[in-house]
């Protein structure tokens, strides 16, 4: 494969900022295809006629039809679209690429994002709050740690997927996106093991017979749910349970 | 009663915080954590704010936004819960209104959510009526389409909002003086452990495939239950 051709930093800049905006037309049938012509945009300007030329127009309207990933790893799929444009693949083999990536790249993503990096910073928003630092640096701990994460995770992404164009599958099995789950997963029983403990005695600011009480009856009720996980979901037992509460607090 | 400034701070918030979710930019300001605080701080108190944040964390940890399935809207929701649980100079209710601030947010997410499905119906329509030009490459139609999507999302995260606050501090309102048979700290504590318990059971889903995910949880636990007992 031939070097990828620098795109002017403008372009890159552009091209990241929307990024942030990808699923800002999420729907039904193009799901976030619209997004992603949407952020290669500034790029596909680059090609043969600018922004009056059939390339541009072809590039357009190919990539504004069905596309879905998870939303951060779009960043691959763009960067490799764009790559791939301005090599002048054969459109056909860039439509089998599109249609190839889509669940790869949303399982990946949901994995490392969703069930990982999300649930690891909340828990560590909650750990600085149970350890009882100001709110200011609760909220610090939590927006800042996911956004490193976050903006690292677009940006690696932009560029890895402009890197490798159509090849980008040896990126979805970088050590990032195959161990990291694992990894992230680990951090998160770890901080939130230590964290659940803390939020509860912070609610609950109150003799320690009575927190031994309360840190047993959650011990019992996560158990409980966590065993019986396939039946039911966790928060409509706790809505359930809250309701009741709350009933008797103002019917009684 | 509220006053116009405070819902027109708080349907802004709710907006940006509601654009936030899935539009733009995704910097997790919707998480209750964030929005929740931004609510109880526009009322007056941040640190109730915070404190309703934290609880509803806990339950959010269990609805993670998985592909296009549906899911609860927490951004709106927690920032209307926020405003709900903020009572300024008076603790005592306010953890007295907990469980009702933190059942009032769950239902307002759940409706959030449902708010989400019209929003990409409207954006399938906006497209629709985009869709010769989209086939045919024309870039500002796909930058119509996609900026009509974004403005929408903040009008509807925004008008969710306003909703929620005008309609659940009446009846805030109307709950203040009955709440006398539970004291705050037994409500504080109830709430307590039942979104703590959820946040485990959530915690432990998506933990327990990981390859010795237990002796993490209970380093963890050791370490928790310690600062616990010595602070």
């Amino acid at each position: 494969m031939t070097a990828a051709p620098s795109l002017p930093l403008g372009t890159w800049l552009r091209v990241f900022a929307r990024l942030f905006a990808v699923q800002g037309s999420y729907n039904y049938e193009a799901m976030i295809g619209n997004g992603i012509a949407f952020a290669a945009e500034p790029a596909f300007r680059l090609l043969p006629g600018g922004r009056d030329g059939e390339a541009y127009r072809a590039a357009m309207a190919r990539h504004s039809r069905y596309f879905n990933a998870h939303p951060y790893l779009a960043a691959l799929a763009v960067g490799a679209l764009v790559r791939a444009e301005l090599d002048g693949e054969n459109p056909d083999r860039v439509e089998r690429f599109r249609t190839a990536c889509c669940g790869p790249m949303g399982a990946a993503g949901d994995r490392l994002v969703w069930a990982g990096w999300l649930p690891f910073c909340s828990a560590l928003g909650l750990l600085a709050f149970g350890l009882g630092l100001s709110a200011a640096s609760v909220l610090l701990v939590f927006v800042g740690t996911y956004n490193v994460g976050h903006v690292a995770l677009r940006a690696w992404g932009l560029r890895a997927g402009y890197r490798e164009g159509l090849k980008v599958a040896s990126a979805l099995g970088s050590p990032v996106l195959r161990t990291g789950p694992l990894h992230v997963a680990r951090a998160l029983a770890a901080v939130a093991g230590a964290a659940l403990p803390l939020v509860l005695a912070r609610v609950h600011a109150a003799s320690p017979g009575s927190m031994a009480l309360a840190l047993a009856l959650a011990a019992i009720l996560g158990a409980g749910l966590a065993r019986w996980q396939a039946r039911v979901d966790g928060w409509q037992v706790g809505v359930s349970l809250l309701l009741l509460f709350f009933i008797y607090t103002v019917v009684r | 009663m509220i006053d116009p400034g405070t819902v027109t701070a708080l349907t802004i918030v709710g907006a940006v915080v509601g654009l936030d979710f899935v539009s733009f930019p995704q910097a997790m300001l919707s998480r209750p954590l964030v929005a929740a605080s931004l609510g109880g701080a526009i009322c007056g108190d941040l640190g109730i704010g915070l404190l309703l944040g934290v609880l509803l964390e806990c339950f959010a940890l269990e609805t993670m936004p998985f592909g296009a399935s549906r899911y609860p809207e927490w951004g709106p929701a927690s920032v209307a819960a926020g405003a709900l649980a903020a009572i300024p100079g008076d603790r005592e209710l306010a953890a007295r209104m907990l469980p009702f601030a933190v059942l009032a947010g769950l239902g307002a997410a759940m409706i959030g959510g449902l708010t989400l499905v019209w929003l990409r119906r409207i954006n399938l329509s906006v497209a629709g009526r985009y869709r010769e030009e989209l086939a045919a490459g024309d870039a500002s139609a796909v930058i119509a389409v996609h900026r009509m999507g974004m403005v929408v999302d903040f009008g509807r995260a925004g008008a969710v909002t306003a909703l929620f606050v005008l309609t659940l501090l009446p009846i805030r309102e109307v709950l203040q003086d009955r709440l006398d048979t539970v004291d705050g700290v037994t409500s504080a504590a109830v709430v307590g452990v039942i979104a703590v318990g959820v946040a485990g059971s959530a915690v432990w889903k998506v933990v327990h495939t990981a390859k010795g995910f237990a002796w993490y949880v209970l380093a963890g636990l050791a370490a928790g239950l310690l600062m616990t007992l010595t602070t």
